[in-house]
């Protein structure tokens, strides 16, 4: 099975987290530069949580324009499952691969806690295996993570199941306490609370588990249907 | 050479040199909170009468150009593709021709 590719920024974080969260998943994933134009035969791609090029100007809005986004966008629109946490998340929204902007937390706080999540959709790669309704403990980590869209923007996502997390409280300001999206098609999804730190007992919570999981079952979906496959080779 | 310094010898015949003046700020009803946080701040240092505090950011540039039309063309594109995100932020772009270099003195 080819590999989950985990995209390295200047100034990613977390993906190392990410990596081994996975393969203790028994999934295979690997590291790929975002220098790099291909992303070889990925079965999927996470774009990890951090600070891309110091979050300067805006989050994620020169990280958009790293070589291997070209290649991502590319993977995204043949089907390809795209996940986007934490920073991940804000580069998708600036790439114009998922809807809506993430501002500055109300209050301005950098918010660093587990926070009780809700699956609202399972019409996504990284909510497939997840029935909504379902709470979830999971840590959030950010500065900019107030989920901000315009309400007809708002409605069409609310009524075609692209709100897939929601907070149960609302940590950051987010419209509708929206912690995660996903795209009209729901193979790309963004999230600001970060599943790969909550991936066994010790640290706190594993309910990330079930996410991450899901999003091996797609990409191991899109890899014997060859979806992926098509779309990655350049 | 420092950054700052005008690269005269890289400039192309026909340009003129601007100055660009990019203001980036939130639009009408997008939740501003650093505006809120320092318009709550200011009474208690004794300020009164404050109201509608925005917050946004300021980019400055020089850009060689053909004319003002065209500079101002370019920096709205700039705006478009990088400066401002239009899902959050609209920005205002200000063109005036730079200042003539001061001649040296006693030369």
């Amino acid at each position: 099975m080819s590999a989950v590719a985990v995209v390295v920024f200047p100034g990613s974080n977390c993906e190392h987290d990410v990596v081994r969260a996975l393969r203790g998943l028994g999934g295979d994933a690997r590291l790929v530069w975002h220098g790099d134009e291909s992303l070889g035969d990925a079965s999927a791609v996470v774009l990890p949580g951090g600070f891309a090029h110091g979050d300067y100007l805006r989050p994620g809005a020169i990280a958009r324009f790293s070589p291997i986004m070209a290649a991502v966008a590319e993977f995204a629109a043949g089907g390809g499952p795209v996940v986007g946490i934490c920073n991940g998340f804000q580069v998708l929204t600036e790439a114009g691969l998922l809807p809506g902007a993430l501002r500055r937390n109300t209050g301005l706080r950098f918010v660093c806690e587990t926070v009780t999540c809700t699956v609202v959709s399972s019409r996504s790669v990284l909510t497939s295996g997840v029935a909504p309704g379902t709470r979830l403990a999971l840590p959030i980590n950010h500065g900019e993570g107030n989920f901000t869209c315009d309400p007809a923007t708002l409605a069409e996502l609310e009524s075609s199941g692209q709100v897939v997390l929601r907070y149960e409280g609302n940590p950051n300001g987010s419209v509708a306490a929206v912690a995660g999206v996903a795209n009209a098609q729901g193979n790309v999804v963004g999230l600001m609370p970060h599943p790969e730190r909550a991936s066994a007992g010790l640290l706190g919570s594993d309910d990330g588990l079930d996410l991450l999981r899901s999003l091996l079952d797609s990409a191991a979906d899109g890899a014997l249907s060859g979806r992926s496959r098509g779309a990655a080779a350049r | 050479m420092g950054r700052d310094a005008p690269r005269d010898g890289a400039r192309r015949v026909g340009l003129v040199r601007f100055d660009v003046h990019v203001e980036v700020r939130g639009l009408e009803g997008i939740a501003d909170p650093e505006g809120q946080t320092i318009e709550r701040a200011l009474p208690a240092l004794g300020f009164r009468g404050v109201d509608s505090v925005h917050v946004g950011k300021v980019v400055r540039f020089v850009l060689d150009a053909p004319d003002g039309e065209s500079a101002r063309a370019t920096a709205e594109e700039m705006c478009a593709r990088l400066l401002a995100n239009p899902v959050i932020e609209r920005a205002e772009v200000t063109v005036v021709p730079a200042a003539a270099p001061q001649p040296v003195a006693g030369s």
